[in-house]
């Protein structure tokens, strides 16, 4: 396979995941802003921080309110990360792999990019914003279910996992970083009613909210929240189980290419941590700490896969 | 149905009776509801957008992929006609490599003076760093796209070869795909040529083409300039079926004396590389230095013998419209026949009494750039205001080599649906022919162009034409 390809493959996969990261993000803000208007601007703020855009939206912007979060984080061309411009740049790495894909995952992945095109085409009010959301979700689930239901499980599939749970890994390791101070133990915790709405919130961000009330029912702290969203090998959006995958796509292509390269030697001790860490040993070392190391590794071994697998000349 | 007069309709004909190839596709249509045609009309629209066939037009900024309409009215060709075209095209492309070889060697026409030295020698299309080079099994043109009209019953004429990297056959391809999905049962009364084998025709055909430093089987790869080309959809498209890479240059470099391109593993040799990056940026470092689409040293890996080129570098001296008219000699001198395939009437605006004609018959008259293409930069006098006419004429006679003139054809014309039902419109067709060492193979039908407006006899896809999908029946 082409350098070119694998590395349009990876990209591809790590936009479309971003596309359908920043869409639960607005949901969750949304939720809040909704309910507890006094709270709204600093949520909208959080959620411009945790998207990384803070620096061009303040550019832009001088108030953190919902109308500008919306237009900046769905439909604006100047900010790279916007789902519009995300999923402008997945459908232009599809173009340029179209070789290496299904005709299955090429036709949903245009699909995707005709009705987001349609539907972001101008300004969304707050009134249309949950359906909108749900159309972003569910098109990006579209490309997701072609390319598991069609694609072979060969080199492809497997820089196309690599970009999906590295971009994801970031993604939730970022949300819990922006939130970190709402999960951290502390005096006011004991006896008094902690933010439940920014819990909740930092789990709908994750899709996990159910899931974590029907594995812990009754029960919710923030402790139990941060270990649940790190360390739960059974969550799919968890930090362990995106290095479990990242670390089973990477050995894929040790074991094809009969290569075992730097890539390999970064991402193994990576997950052995995770593993080995309990949240009281995270907490102790502190939570912002060990997720910003996580993040600093994180975006380091997505550069030395793009150069272990030569994505660029 | 509206006739237009003189012209020669390919459904209904002259006397206005259905034609024998469009019989059996009449009495389908007949028991066809309108509003059932318009709504498949609607869906295949709604199919190419999906599938994504676009293609970019340049000089726009927003929205710069655009679909090529489709009509779904099939163009026929009965099995006869196509036999006699077939025949045709077959002795032109034979007669056109041979002239690319003589030329890029003895040079033995222009010693037997049938074309005039300096029409190669102030040749832009003449490279004469091919002067000497034998490319790969002796093919230079490995794909050819030769642009027919029809005026009558049993007039065709050839408009241009396309000898350098004639695009369009992915709607060819796209074209049958589509009417197979909206009409089966059509194809099940109407017994029609296929034309699905094309990419593995052209993979074959390519692969037999290897270089000497080709070791066990060929591996081909397709060269684009990338996602922004005009043609980027079809690139890919060939590549994808023919289970090729699709490369652009930054991917490729010489390794070992060889074209090799970056993988995942290191770099792997490629044997043929089937290029649609024009010869002026194949090779910065002996065409265009500003070239970024292309390969550094690959015409030295030419030379030696490792690598094939598809088409050869230099062919656009076969398809330059001023050699055009020159293809009757040129197809007697090599082959030793008459030319099958009539040429368009050409005065070459290079030669003083022609200027003179072409000046005074401006508003008769299509006159064409020599190294025009794409329907730009062309001028369709019947159609044409006075002031573009004479703003024409200053041009024309600053540089009058620059430009050849034809007569205004009246093409022929095939119904295509519109909202008030069948009306007739100007068509071309480009078929595509493949050559090999072996053999010529030459895909029954090809790619009809349709121009939509009425009268229109403009069909290029960049000036708003369509395309339908071409049937030669099976007889």
């Amino acid at each position: 396979m082409l350098g070119k390809t694998a590395g349009g493959l990876f990209w591809m996969f790590r936009f479309l995941e971003r596309s359908e990261n920043t869409a639960r993000l607005l949901d969750a803000g949304f939720r809040i802003a909704l309910t507890r208007s006094t709270a709204a601007e600093n949520e909208w703020a959080s959620v411009v921080a945790t998207a990384g855009v803070t620096q061009p939206y303040t550019d832009k912007y001088d108030q953190y309110v919902a109308r500008h979060v919306i237009d900046f984080l769905l439909r604006d061309k100047t900010n790279p990360s916007s789902v519009w411009s995300v999923i402008d740049a997945a459908r232009n790495n599809a173009r340029m792999v179209r070789t290496a894909l299904t005709r299955e995952v090429w036709e949903a992945t245009n699909e995707c990019w005709i009705t987001l095109k349609d539907l972001l085409s101008s300004p969304i009010s707050e009134r249309d914003l949950p359906e909108v959301l749900g159309t972003i979700r569910q098109q990006s689930a579209l490309v997701r279910g072609a390319l598991h239901g069609t694609m072979l499980r060969n080199d492809i599939f497997d820089f196309a996992r690599l970009g999906t749970f590295l971009e994801r890994a970031d993604n939730t390791a970022r949300i819990l970083d922006v939130k970190y101070y709402v999960l951290l133990p502390s005096a006011s915790f004991v006896g008094s009613s902690l933010d439940n709405v920014q819990w909740e919130s930092i789990l709908r961000s994750v899709s996990a909210q159910r899931a974590f009330r029907w594995l812990n029912p009754g029960e919710i702290n923030p402790m139990s929240i941060a270990e649940f969203i790190i360390l739960d090998r059974r969550l799919p959006r968890s930090l362990v189980f995106c290095y479990s995958k990242i670390v089973d796509n990477l050995g894929y292509l040790e074991e094809d290419y009969g290569l075992r390269l730097d890539c390999h030697e970064m991402a193994v001790p990576i997950l052995k941590r995770l593993k080995e860490s309990s949240i009281n040993s995270i907490f102790d070392e502190g939570l912002h700490e060990f997720l910003s190391a996580f993040i600093r590794d994180n975006m380091a071994l997505g550069q030395q896969v793009e150069q272990d697998y030569r994505f660029i000349g | 149905m509206q006739k237009t007069q003189n012209v020669f309709d390919e459904m209904n004909g002259e006397a206005g009776d259905v034609r024998y190839p469009y019989q059996e596709y009449q009495k389908w249509l007949e028991t066809e509801d309108p509003a059932r045609l318009h709504r498949k009309s609607a869906a295949s629209e709604a199919f190419f957008r999906r599938t994504g066939i676009t293609f970019n037009v340049y000089g726009r900024e927003e929205a710069a992929e655009r679909l090529i309409p489709f009509d779904i009215v099939p163009r026929v060709i009965s099995g006869r006609e196509w036999a006699r075209l077939e025949r045709g095209i077959e002795q032109r492309v034979r007669a056109i490599n041979a002239f690319l070889h003589d030329i890029y060697h003895r040079q033995e026409i222009l010693r037997a003076g049938r074309i005039p030295r300096e029409l190669i020698a102030n040749n832009e299309a003449f490279l004469p760093q091919m002067i000497g080079v034998s490319p790969p099994g002796g093919v230079y043109t490995h794909i050819v796209g030769t642009d027919l009209v029809r005026t009558g019953e049993d007039d065709f004429y050839v408009l241009e070869d396309n000898a350098r990297t004639p695009s369009g056959v992915s709607y060819m391809l796209e074209n049958r795909e589509t009417m197979l999905h909206m009409f089966p049962e059509l194809f099940a009364k109407v017994k029609v040529r296929s034309v699905s084998d094309y990419p593995k025709s052209l993979r074959r055909s390519l692969g037999d083409c290897a270089p000497p430093a080709c070791e066990g089987k060929p591996v081909v790869a397709v060269l684009t300039p990338g996602i922004h080309n005009s043609a980027y959809f079809e690139h890919s498209f060939l590549a994808d079926q023919m289970g090729a890479e699709l490369v652009e240059g930054h991917d490729l470099r010489v390794v070992d004396g060889r074209i090799a391109m970056r993988t995942t593993r290191g770099y792997d040799p490629i044997d043929v590389l089937y290029r649609r990056v024009d010869d002026d940026f194949l090779d910065p470092l002996t065409f265009n230095p500003q070239s970024q689409l292309g390969v550094a040293g690959i015409m030295d890996v030419y030379r030696a013998g490792g690598i094939t080129i598809a088409n050869a570098p230099g062919t656009g001296i076969a398809d330059d419209k001023a050699i055009y008219s020159y293809i009757p000699d040129i197809v007697e001198f090599y082959t030793g026949e008459k030319a099958m395939l009539k040429n368009v009437p050409t005065w070459r605006c290079a030669e003083p009494d022609a200027l003179a004609y072409v000046l005074d018959n401006l508003e008769e008259l299509v006159v064409k750039e020599v190294h025009g293409s794409g329907g730009y930069g062309m001028l369709v006098g019947p159609a044409a205001s006075k002031r573009e006419i004479s703003k024409f004429r200053t041009k024309l006679k600053a540089k009058p080599g620059n430009y050849i003139a034809q007569p205004t054809l009246a093409l022929s014309t095939c119904p295509i649906l519109t909202k008030k039902g069948l009306a007739p419109r100007h068509v071309d067709l480009r078929p595509f022919v493949l050559v090999s060492p072996r053999r010529i193979d030459i895909t029954p039908g090809g790619l009809t162009r349709v121009a939509l407006k009425a009268g229109s006899l403009v069909v290029n896809s960049s000036q708003g034409g369509g395309t339908k999908d071409t049937w030669v029946l099976e007889e």
